[in-house]
Order: structure tokens, then C-alpha cells, then sequence
């Protein structure tokens, strides 16, 4: 196989840990071993391993918001850890106390998951201020989802990385909907990409279901923001094919509208690719899904033998 | 030891701590090149340039973010508000990110970030821009919060606040900018969490901290004049807070006025109230008084804010008040 081949391979792998994780973590939802909000990413895939594909995280960053399971698995975390996390359990990656929309793992620069919608914006843009004061090589990719755009730390955060030339990477993820609301009903302009233009940030938009489209485009905004302290803001368009969370039905669209946006599954997409290629044949792929299903089984079993956190841990990593 | 400003005091605080760590900067509206709305960092630009002392533009909530990520990843920002009355905005950043990030990542990451600038009322500002936010913030666990009401403690509290490695809110006072005190010209810090015992005295307890703390020391040289002689109590920090050093000395007087520069309701005063009533409830001739703000935004008229501040004759007349009805006794 070819380095071409072998880089799909990889690419098409995390996509379908990602898909299988969400769908293990909507079952376990469903039994209620996993409480609270669980944003799942099914559909959207592509968007985070193409574009984190693009980085190196030794020198890279990343932050996102509350749908952070995709990014967390595209960074490298273990599925174990975040299993084990999303039942609140001690080996969790944040000890059972973040939960869902709280995966991080500082050894590999991915600085969250952040709950409030668009609040890790401007952080993500001071971890670029940090890059740029020691001199590093490094960028940041900031993920967050349409309907974060219209905070106001956007846009002050956009200011900011344009000033000071910050060597960042925005991301909106735009999968349609902003929770309930279809994202043209909220916002002044259909194309998300033009939002930087009042600083004279360089957007565009990218076919978010096209893993290497993804990749190329990141490749391309990361380069310009370590070369030339330029920040982008790049448009992936996008689709989640579940609920905002896992309470949310999403009677707002039609079933039509969801199986014709299925149609473009990124997973499929690229594995339609690979199979015209010759670069993967339909045995493999069955049997890569079926390793893979064996993974998230170890990594559930992993989380429900972890012990609870002990209640002393309730005042544990409060202050340094 | 040599006289100088508060506001002199906390210039040096960062110069110093900027000079020590390379990782320390300071940011804000107006730090720079205008060398501060307040004049606290006079001098700082020319010294360290635009990497360093950061101005930027006015949007609270984006630089209060800017810090804590930086703060994440390994840099020492000291974030100035040029009020607290703005910091509002920031609220979020400070409370949903700063306070919690540690937490929530279980220990994966420390903050070493101050939020600094004046806090509470100063005089002809009206209700937007004379807000004591005290009680806001030493509310939230996952934040120290500082109140120095002394160039010797603006310094050493403010070199603390750099050095910590937990988010430290530093609330420092535009009235007092120009008061004057001893500083010595040697290095010292005053570590977070040590109240000061300001005044002697055996008949009663008055805890304050911040601009208060000067009407307090009046207060208590009037009492003086009557026989009465209050022990007073500068908290100094809010969170954590040296409840010891407070309830030794209500043990000793039997009994506690809290003078606090802000709201009643559910105010940085009222917990103390609580706690005092609590620890020392066997002990105490009288209940806990609290000398706060009037309940009410602040207004504009002079004579109409003057009336809402805490006051020497407020204070007084707390003090007073439980002397009367000892006697009657």
C-alpha cells in the first residue's frame, strides 16, 4: 500500500472509532449509564480528524466546545479514558468531575471541551498569544459550531488574532442547525465564512464531509498561520445526523431531509473512495469496523469495572 | 522602608515580578502607551515593550479569555480591568473558565493568572461605575480573592497574586491609588490568607478590609475617646480567609461590627456575620453587626452618596449602639 493509501486508512479508521464510540455512548445513555448533556458527533466526523490530521500536536493545539468526543478520539485520546469519563468514573480523562462536554488531555494540547457555546474562543486565541510571546513554531485549531459564531467573543477574539497576528485557525463547524434553529434564521448572512471580513480574516468554505478536502484545507490555513501569523476562518460545512443532545428528538427537520443529507456520510464517502482505488478492499473494511467495535467493547468494559471517584476527590484539583 | 503610593506600590509589585519571570505580562485598556487609566503602570511600556504590556481593545470578556488561555498554556498574564465596574463583562470567562478549568480537567492544568484593577465606589460616579464586586467573586471556589488596603500589602499581595499558581482576583481601589504608606526597599511578599490585627483593643471587634479600613482606624480612635478600645481586624484576603486571626480576636472582645463597602444581601460582610456567629456564638455579648452599603444602586448626588458609603459616624454608632444596651443591663 501506498503512503496515499495508508493515510485514508488511517483517516477512514478514526472516523468510524469516532462514529462507533457515539453510538456505544447513545446506547449507554439510553441504559443511563452516561447522565446529563451528551452531544454526540455522528455525521460530522470528518470534520475533526481531517482537519487535526493536518497538525502536529507537539507543537499544534486544540480546543472545541461540548461536542467534543470526536476531537478528543482525533487528538489520540484513549477510548477507555473518555468511556470512562462519560460514567463519571475515576480513570476518567478529568477523574469523573468534567464529564461529556469536559475531555482534556494536556500532554496532547487538547485544552477542551468547554460548555458555555463559544467561551473557549478567546482562550483558544491566548493559547496563539502564548505561541507567538515564546517564539514557537506552533498554531491553534478552534472548533465551534454555528450557532457559537454569533458570541460576541467571536468576534472579539477575531479582532484579536488579526492585531496581534495570532497564529490560529477558526473552525465553525456548521452542521445546519444551532441546537433547534436552522442557522439561516439566525444569522445576517448564509455564508459563515464571510464573518471574518470586518478583520480582515480570509475565510472559506469546505465540503465538511470530504475528509480530505478537510485535511488539505486546515493544511493549508495551519501553514499560513505559523508561517505568516495569519488567522483563517474556515467553513465546514457539515451535518449532525442525531439530536442537538440526547434529549432532543429533532422534530425542527424532516426525515427526508436527514437521509438526503446521509447520503454524503463522510465515512461511506471516503470508503467508496478507497474501494474505487483499490486501496482497500470490502473485507478489510469489515474487518477494520469489526477491531474497531472491539476497541469501544474493551473501552466500556474498561469504564464500567472503574471505580467510582472517592468522595474526598470532591475537593481534589480545586487549587494548585 | 520608604513612602509611597499604593498606586507607586503596585507599579513596583508588577515591575518586579516582570523582571523576576519572563513568562509575566501585563494586559489591558490603555496599559500600554497611556501608561494606564490610573497611572498604575507608568513606565512599563518603555521598559518592556508591546510583547509585554499588551493594549487592548475594549472588550472585556475577549482579553479576560485571551489571559486564561495563555495561562493554560504556560504564560503568567496579569490581566487589568480598568474598572472592575467593566469586568462584568468578563464574568463569564472568569467564573465558567478560570475558576473551573482545573477542576474539570482533574488537575490536568493550573491558571497562574491575576485579574487586577480598582474596585468599589469612588465619589460622583453614579450606579454603573461604583460597584464593589467583593461578594461576586469570593463566592466561587477555584479563585483567591485579595483586597490590600496599604501600599506595604497592594505590593506584597500583588507579588503573592503573580507567584500563585491559581487564578487570583486582586481587588484594588481608585480612592486609594494615592494614599500613602511605608514600603521597605527590600524583597518581601504577603502570602494570600494572612489577615492583619491593625489595632489592639479588649471591647470589641471591627473587621473590615479595602478603603473602609481607614474610616475604621478613625472610628476606632473616636471609641478610644469614649473608653472604648476596638481590636481591629483587616481581613486583607477574602478567599481563602483567616477566619483564625478573626475569631481569636472576637474570643478575646466578645464582640464583632464588620464594616463591608458593599451590598448587605449576601455579601462578603453577611458571611462573616455567619461565620463569626457560628464560631463564636457562646462568646458573644451582642449579635454581629454589619456596617454595609445602603441597599440601593449608587447615586450621583454627593450628599445622597455620601449617605450610602459606611461612615466613621455609621460605625460609630454600631459600636455604640451595644455599649447603650450593656448598661442598661
Amino acid at each position: 500500500m501506498n503512503d496515499r493509501g495508508e493515510f485514508f486508512r488511517k483517516l477512514l479508521e478514526q472516523m468510524l472509532l469516532i462514529r462507533r464510540f457515539e453510538e456505544k455512548s447513545a446506547q449507554l445513555y439510553g441504559l443511563r449509564k452516561i447522565g446529563g448533556f451528551c452531544h454526540l458527533y455522528i455525521g460530522q466526523e470528518a470534520v475533526a480528524v481531517g482537519a487535526i490530521a493536518a497538525i502536529d500536536l507537539t507543537k499544534d493545539y486544540v480546543l472545541t466546545a461540548y461536542r467534543d468526543h470526536g476531537h478528543a478520539l482525533a487528538v489520540g485520546m484513549e477510548p477507555e479514558v473518555l468511556m470512562a469519563e462519560l460514567l463519571g468514573k475515576a480513570t476518567g480523562c478529568s477523574k469523573g468531575k468534567g464529564g461529556s462536554m469536559h475531555f482534556f488531555d494536556a500532554k496532547r494540547h487538547f485544552l477542551g471541551g468547554n460548555g458555555i457555546v463559544g467561551a473557549h474562543i478567546p482562550i483558544a486565541t491566548g493559547v496563539a498569544v502564548k505561541i507567538k510571546y515564546l517564539n514557537e513554531e506552533g498554531c491553534v485549531l478552534c472548533f465551534f459550531g454555528d450557532g457559537a459564531i454569533h458570541q460576541g467573543v467571536f468576534h472579539e477574539s477575531l479582532n484579536m488574532a488579526k492585531i496581534w497576528k495570532l497564529p490560529v485557525v477558526y473552525i465553525v463547524e456548521n452542521n445546519q442547525y444551532g441546537m433547534g434553529t436552522h442557522f439561516n434564521r439566525v444569522s445576517a448572512v448564509g455564508n459563515l465564512a464571510s464573518k471574518g471580513c470586518a478583520y480582515k480574516i480570509p475565510g472559506e468554505q469546505v465540503d465538511g464531509m470530504d475528509v480530505v478536502k478537510v485535511f488539505e484545507a486546515t493544511r493549508k490555513a495551519a501553514a499560513l498561520a505559523k508561517e505568516k501569523g495569519l488567522p483563517s476562518l474556515l467553513e465546514m460545512k457539515t451535518y449532525r445526523y442525531l439530536g442537538h443532545s440526547m434529549t432532543d428528538p429533532a422534530k425542527y427537520r424532516t426525515q427526508e431531509e436527514l437521509e438526503a443529507q446521509k447520503k454524503h456520510d463522510p465515512i461511506l464517502f471516503l470508503k467508496a473512495q478507497m474501494l474505487k482505488d483499490g486501496t482497500m478492499g470490502e473485507e478489510e473494511f469489515k474487518k477494520m469496523d469489526e477491531e474497531i467495535k472491539s476497541v469501544v467493547a474493551k473501552a466500556v468494559k474498561f469504564a464500567e469495572e472503574s471505580p467510582e471517584p472517592a468522595l474526598e476527590a470532591m475537593y481534589e484539583d480545586l487549587m494548585v | 522602608m520608604a513612602e509611597m503610593t499604593y498606586r507607586e506600590a503596585v507599579r513596583q509589585a508588577i515591575d518586579e515580578e516582570m523582571e523576576r519571570d519572563e513568562r509575566v505580562f501585563l494586559m489591558g485598556e490603555e496599559v500600554a502607551r497611556y501608561n494606564g487609566a490610573y497611572k498604575v503602570s507608568m513606565g512599563l511600556w518603555e521598559k518592556y515593550g508591546d510583547m509585554r504590556v499588551v493594549d487592548t481593545p475594549i472588550t472585556e470578556a475577549g482579553f479576560a479569555g485571551v489571559g486564561i488561555g495563555a495561562a493554560m498554556a504556560g504564560l503568567r498574564p496579569i490581566v487589568e480591568f480598568m474598572t472592575w465596574n467593566f469586568a462584568f463583562l468578563a464574568m463569564d470567562q472568569i467564573v465558567n473558565n478560570a475558576a473551573t478549568m482545573r477542576y474539570m480537567s482533574g488537575g490536568q492544568f493550573t491558571l497562574p493568572i491575576v485579574f487586577r484593577g480598582p474596585n468599589g465606589p469612588a465619589e460622583y460616579l453614579a450606579a454603573q461605575h461604583s460597584h464593589n464586586v467583593a461578594a461576586f467573586y469570593t463566592h466561587v471556589p477555584g479563585l483567591k480573592v485579595v483586597c490590600p488596603s496599604t501600599p506595604y500589602d497592594a505590593k506584597g499581595l500583588l507579588k503573592s497574586a503573580i507567584r500563585d499558581d491559581n487564578p487570583v482576583i486582586v481587588l484594588e481601589g481608585e480612592m486609594m491609588y494615592n494614599w500613602k504608606g511605608d514600603v521597605p526597599e527590600e524583597e518581601y511578599v504577603v502570602p494570600i490568607g494572612q489577615a492583619a490585627v491593625r489595632r489592639e483593643g479588649r471591647d470589641v471587634t471591627i473587621v473590615s478590609f479595602g478603603r473602609p479600613m481607614k474610616i475604621v482606624m478613625e472610628a476606632a480612635e473616636v471609641l478610644a475617646g469614649e473608653g472604648i478600645e476596638a481590636d481591629v481586624v483587616d481581613l486583607r484576603s477574602l478567599r481563602p480567609m483567616d477566619s483564625e486571626t478573626l475569631v481569636r480576636s472576637v474570643m478575646k472582645t466578645n464582640r464583632c461590627v464588620v464594616v463591608d463597602e458593599s451590598w448587605p444581601v449576601c455579601s462578603v460582610g453577611s458571611q462573616v456575620g455567619q461565620m463569626v456567629s457560628n464560631r463564636c456564638f457562646d462568646r458573644l455579648d451582642a449579635p454581629v453587626e454589619v456596617v454595609s452599603l445602603e441597599d440601593v444602586p449608587m447615586p450621583y448626588n454627593h450628599r445622597l452618596e455620601s449617605a450610602v458609603v459606611p461612615s466613621v459616624e455609621k460605625i460609630v454608632r454600631a459600636v455604640r449602639g451595644w455599649k447603650l444596651g450593656r448598661e442598661r443591663e
